[in-house]
């Protein structure tokens, strides 16, 4: 098993009553209720706890892209990827990733990411989502119907330029460029790990098998509702006649680690809740624009995922729902791993997206929940798969003799060398 | 009225709404679609033969896939009147089939009769933002097209009532499908640089105009008529952005003397 540490990065000074008070934490959430001195701390912070992770053993650290909004404060994760870059050597930089339909033209990803993964040594996990509606349609205004086409494109054009050694002319439908030529190139050969954050969009699947990218289904509501879809993704490996390394899925997974069940729900239980019940609230229109869905997506889940039904759940929900359902997994070390456990093997994931700090928890609980599920859950779940111990294909080669912090010592030697050979 | 279907060059299969008998009108509707009733459609057809196709991706119309921008939807006009082997027809669009409309006749100018033009979109005023419809739940969309609400969500629905789950997920699956077709040329701004066109028109230009129209607000028209500086301006009293459903008769009667 692969664990990556993951901050959203929430603006953690929400009102109480911002439910009641606006309509939409995304989008069109008043910009008076952030503050940029604060926000510098909260940044700060946030930073520290992903170098922290590393410390702790996390196989990987990540971050992801969002847009307008007080649920995630990284317009630009790539910054985020950045800072991380210098301060720590071992940890994957997941990024997960740019909402390459934005982007224009989107080499501009197939260059940061190169950078991201040269500076790093070879540690980046490259994420391309289609982005959420409300980041991809409402803030960067792309046209839905057309959204998964450009995303393609955007797709085509990366992938090409990180492949070609020699430049190319791209004539796409959205991107026209007659140089292409991408500098630097990546590190990782052929390329990163990639990544593609799926909601539930039954599409996601066969993209991720066409070309054998890791399938992340990014949910907040836990491994007993996430069990149909992935369900439906490895029925669909099966039938393409793909191998079932769990590598091949990923999933997110609210997790908070007590001392005890109790001390679980008396630590972190207003914090989940200040989580679903204000940074989810975001005004239904906004994350399903007409099609940005496909026809078939919209059928094959029903209405399952309308909003609007969505919205009912989170408006009355209590602590005990949240673990009852396993929104959240909390409780002692020994409560988290059995239900860990199950998480893992019924969705028969290899990677698990740990979200630990949520909502407007701080840092010193953020960091005892992290510490007891490093020490104390996560060395009994490593050997979930020990029959694909050996499956490399879905995470990062780094380069053996790359730079790490601690043996940096900028302008202390004298010597008269030049660049290394 | 009747239904047939006819297929496109391009390779659309699109249903007309036609009948009557008279100088041909095509008529185009807005990003809702045909509603269940239209009766405007038959009082034009009184004096005109009227055809009213829907557009791909609208009831049983299908090709949406290739119709992407701005070009291929005006093309796609024309494709229509090709296909219903018409000689220079009227053109009488609604909202977002008033932007098409326009765009046609600005591409070929001397391809139409006259052009009657009710509440079209196509223009954009920063000082006047039309709402977004793409980010309204559907209970609040009859508050924005209809000066009587109440009323227009009845027209809307076709009588459901929306509170009914089932109801409520026909009419909204219905409606994501319409509008993913009009976001190719309404999303996020309902502008794709018709004003740039417009001094190609040579046909006699109608503007008709609800005058409670909360949607494309009143302020509009006047743009349009210092674009179009030979348009006439019609306003329709207790009627909203839905003119040709909420007052028929004022509306008919005001293309019908106009086209007379």
């Amino acid at each position: 098993m692969k664990f990556t540490w993951f901050n959203l990065m929430p603006w953690p000074y929400l009102p109480d009553d911002f439910r009641e008070k606006h309509r939409s934490v995304w989008v069109d959430i008043p910009n008076t209720l952030y503050d940029p001195r604060k926000g510098h701390h909260v940044y700060h912070t946030y930073l520290d706890q992903l170098e922290y992770a590393e410390t702790l053993g996390f196989d990987g650290i990540g971050c992801n892209e969002h847009h307008q909004n007080g649920y995630g404060l990284m317009p630009s994760p790539n910054l985020i990827a950045a800072t991380l870059s210098r301060r720590t050597s071992r940890s994957a930089l997941c990024v997960i990733g740019n909402s390459i339909a934005g982007y224009n033209p989107p080499i501009r990803v197939a260059e940061e990411f190169a950078m991201l993964d040269v500076i790093s040594g070879g540690r980046l996990v490259a994420g391309f989502p289609v982005g959420t509606p409300m980041d991809t349609n409402f803030c960067y205004g792309q046209i839905p119907a057309l959204t998964r086409d450009k995303y393609k494109e955007a797709h085509d054009m990366i992938m090409k330029a990180w492949a070609e050694d020699e430049p190319f002319a791209f004539d796409g439908k959205y991107n026209q460029l007659r140089h292409v030529n991408c500098w630097p190139k990546p590190i990782q050969k052929p390329h990163p790990p990639i990544y593609i954050p799926g909601g539930g969009s039954i599409e996601t699947w066969d993209f991720c098998l066409d070309y054998d990218y890791n399938y992340s289904y990014l949910s907040f509501f836990g491994y007993l509702r996430g069990k149909s879809l992935l369900d439906g993704y490895w029925e669909r490996v099966a039938k393409r006649g793909k191998d079932e390394s769990p590598y091949r899925a990923a999933f997110a997974q609210i997790i908070c680690v007590a001392d005890t069940d109790a001390e679980a729900e008396t630590l972190y239980a207003e914090h989940c809740l200040y989580f679903f019940n204000r940074c989810l609230h975001v005004f239904p229109p906004f994350a399903d624009p007409p099609g940005y869905r496909t026809q078939a997506t919209v059928k094959y889940g029903a209405l399952s995922q309308l909003t609007a039904n969505r919205q009912k759940i989170l408006e009355n929900l209590t602590w005990k729902q949240l673990v009852d359902e396993r929104f959240v997994i909390a409780g002692s070390p020994e409560t988290v791993r059995q239900q860990l456990e199950e998480c893992i093997k019924n969705l028969r994931i290899g990677h698990l997206f740990c979200l630990m700090h949520n909502g407007d928890m701080p840092d010193w609980k953020t960091r005892h929940s992290t510490k007891l599920f490093a020490e104390k859950v996560m060395p009994h779940l490593r050997d979930l798969w020990p029959e694909w111990k050996h499956d490399e294909r879905w995470w990062i080669h780094p380069m053996d003799e790359r730079i790490r912090p601690e043996e940096r010592r900028p302008g202390a030697e004298k010597s008269r060398e030049g660049w290394p050979a | 009225m009747k239904w047939r279907t006819i297929d496109t060059k391009k390779g659309t299969r699109c249903r007309v709404l036609e009948g009557g008998s008279g100088a041909p009108l095509v008529y185009f509707h807005g990003a809702g679609g045909l509603l269940k009733d239209n009766p405007f459609l038959d009082a034009l057809a009184q004096r005109h033969s009227v055809f009213a196709p829907e557009w791909p991706g609208y009831g049983d119309s299908t090709g949406d896939e290739l119709l992407e921008d701005m070009l291929d939807f005006a093309l796609h006009g024309w494709d229509l009147v090709d296909a219903l082997g018409l000689s220079r027809p009227h053109l009488v669009g609604h909202s977002m089939g008033g932007m098409i409309a326009a765009e046609m006749a600005c591409l070929a100018p001397r391809d139409l009769g006259k052009l009657a033009l009710a509440a079209p979109a196509g223009l954009w005023m920063d000082e006047h933002p039309i709402p977004d419809i793409f980010a309204m739940l559907p209970f609040q969309i009859a508050d924005v097209l209809f000066a009587d609400p109440q009323q227009g969500q009845a027209l809307l629905t076709g009588g459901a009532d929306l509170s009914e789950i089932e109801a409520l997920k026909d009419f909204y699956i219905a409606t994501q499908r319409r509008l993913s077709m009009a976001g190719k040329i309404l999303f996020p701004i309902p502008n794709r640089r018709l004003s740039k066109r417009l001094y190609r028109l040579k046909a006699e230009t109608l503007l008709v105009w609800g005058a409670q129209d909360r949607l494309i607000i009143p302020a509009y028209a006047t743009q349009w008529q210092s674009l179009i500086p030979t348009a006439r301006v019609e306003m329709i009293d207790g009627a909203g952005h839905m003119l040709p459903y909420e007052q028929p008769a004022a509306f008919v009667a005001a293309v019908q003397k106009f086209l007379a």
